[in-house]
């Protein structure tokens, strides 16, 4: 069995997002960029069960669409386990895009289990899963919160609206995973990090696609209004407060 | 022409989130000057289904069979793409939560329809048709052009609110012919969160970080929440540690929610954290550390002990509903 595992690159969690003067752009000035969070933890758990020699998961591949500048994103992924990554050479425009291309690649290179974090740090949209399962015309399990391989088929937990189902799907299918997928996420060791420089990143010139979509500019939220503090010793002016003025109760 | 909205029931019932997003599309629907067809998928009774009228559905389509009952994404968006071909839709309004996520993506490649994801409020302009929708986990809005015929809109659950007009709908009962096989997803097993307010339901969240203590510590948070008819949330440590089940965690990597109001008890309010509640209206910060980041997003806080300030507010709120 082969996992593909689909990687954004995105600003480090706690940067103090910019623009540049006239909005349009992200201003990337010392920007740490990171594996998107779900992505890491949709990596972790392929190699979780890629180390259980029972799932007979025998690869995991890692794909990223972006420009050469993300590569050290790609080595990361290399140095916390993954065997190898396809990088498709373009700048990833909108989910569209982003999901035609990653949808070749699996064309072109065939995958039993198609991992995507539920959403990226950056445009939270949680679209491109679902794009690649639909363009591929096989099934997509969203926001599923454990994956397992039991005799050769997939076992998973996914969250609905109203509580957790568990069901079995039929490979391939791209799993799109949020929360509890994975505990903590792997990180790279120094022989991984070592090896990483070895390992292979083949890289794909992207099919022509045009965006459906685009950002023309972006705006910072509103500021909201300064904190109105009440003593902790009444408290009770809080549901005051919360009754007669903001009347929320 | 029609704006199309894809209504979601539990158990044959609709709640607020439909009738939502049923508003959300006649607004939408005045700005294009067109009607809004509202989409039921399953088993839903006809006293039911008319209910989605009274927000501003002119039709309503309801699709029924017996193997709709689990969400099978692939054939959940045939079927809608299908009624949105039928219904010339050009805007497709479907909510941004785990289910709106399972069919959006497959819609858009389906119908090549853009897609505004998790937007913010109506349209800013319709021709070009342009939505603001959330990008970097809260800390901005990003301007979004959609440049295809067919637009999708994802809505965060409790963002627009709900807007009852004097509209009378008409029922249509669409029959669809589903063989089992089309199904390729199998629901062994569903466990229903049944007796509690749901957390992406609740108008008023109450939610305890690590300044809480322990575990044993939570029975104010659940008495509080049970007082104002709200849900119960926590941070990622509280989750981490196994004090409070990771379905309560609220955040970056946790349930996005907007309640009207979120009390943070004992929560300092990373920015991992506020980029799961910033949306809500109203935010309440209890925190000993008066440099917390949390009353930065807070309109009214309480620098103190979370444990002795929180059974206060719990006397408070019983005077009051008294």
């Amino acid at each position: 069995m082969k996992i593909l595992v689909c990687i954004s690159n995105v600003p480090d969690t706690t940067t103090k997002v910019k623009f540049t003067a006239d909005n349009k752009n992200l201003d990337t000035a010392g920007i740490q960029w990171v594996i998107n969070p779900w992505d890491e933890l949709s990596l972790t758990r392929a190699l979780e069960l890629k180390d259980n020699p029972a799932t007979g998961v025998k690869t995991v591949t890692v794909v990223h669409v972006g420009l050469a500048a993300s590569e050290p994103t790609i080595r990361k992924a290399l140095a916390i386990g993954a065997d190898d990554a396809v990088r498709v050479n373009a700048e990833p425009s909108d989910a569209y895009f982003v999901a035609a291309q990653i949808a070749e690649v699996v064309k072109k290179e065939q995958f039993d289990i198609i991992m995507c974090g539920i959403e990226s740090s950056d445009y939270n949209e949680s679209l491109v899963g679902g794009m690649i399962a639909e363009f591929l015309a096989i099934p997509s399990v969203s926001a599923v919160s454990s994956l397992d391989i039991e005799g050769g088929n997939p076992l998973i937990i996914r969250e609905i609206d109203s509580g957790k189902e568990t069901l079995s799907v039929q490979v391939p299918f791209v799993a799109i995973v949020q929360k509890g997928i994975a505990k903590e996420p792997r990180i790279a060791s120094m022989r991984g990090i070592m090896t990483a420089r070895t390992k292979q990143i083949r890289v794909y010139e992207p099919a022509p696609i045009e965006p459906l979509t685009g950002v023309i500019a972006y705006e910072k939220p509103a500021q909201r209004a300064a904190c109105k503090f009440i003593s902790p010793d009444n408290p009770g002016e809080l549901i005051t407060l919360l009754q007669n003025e903001a009347k929320v109760i | 022409m029609s704006v199309l909205v894809f209504t979601e029931n539990w158990d044959g019932k609709f709640k607020k989130l439909s009738y939502e997003l049923v508003s959300y599309a006649r607004s939408v629907a005045d700005m294009m000057n067109t009607d809004v067809v509202a989409l039921s998928i399953g088993q839903v009774e006809d006293d039911e289904l008319i209910k989605l009228g009274s927000y501003g559905a002119s039709r309503i389509i309801s699709v029924n069979n017996e193997l709709l009952k689990g969400l099978d994404s692939q054939v959940y968006s045939s079927i809608i793409a299908d009624i949105a071909i039928k219904s010339d839709s050009k805007v497709m309004v479907i909510s941004h939560n785990n289910t709106g996520k399972a069919v959006a993506p497959r819609l858009s490649v389906r119908l090549k329809a853009g897609v505004g994801a998790c937007v913010n409020g109506l349209p800013i302009s319709i021709d070009p048709f342009i939505v603001k929708k959330r990008a970097f986990s809260g800390n901005a809005w990003a301007h979004t052009v959609i440049k295809t015929g067919i637009r999708i809109l994802t809505i965060l659950q409790n963002s627009f609110g709900t807007k009852e007009t004097e509209n009378k709908a008409s029922i249509e009962k669409i029959d669809r012919d589903i063989e089992p096989g089309m199904i390729k997803t199998n629901v062994i097993d569903t466990q229903k969160q049944t007796g509690k307010i749901l957390l992406t339901d609740a108008e008023i969240v109450v939610s305890g970080g690590r300044g809480m203590k322990s575990p044993d510590n939570w029975g104010p948070i659940i008495e509080l929440a049970e007082l104002l008819g709200g849900a119960t949330a926590c941070s990622r440590p509280v989750s981490d540690e196994g004090w409070r089940p990771h379905e309560e965690h609220t955040g970056q990597t946790g349930k996005i929610i907007s309640p009207n109001l979120y009390i943070a008890a004992g929560i300092s309010g990373a920015t991992q954290h506020l980029a799961g509640v910033s949306s809500s209206k109203y935010i309440v910060a209890i925190n000993i550390d008066k440099d917390a980041p949390i009353f930065e997003a807070a309109q009214y806080g309480i620098v103190g002990d979370a444990l002795k300030v929180l059974p206060k507010l719990v006397e408070k709120v019983k005077e009051i509903k008294k």
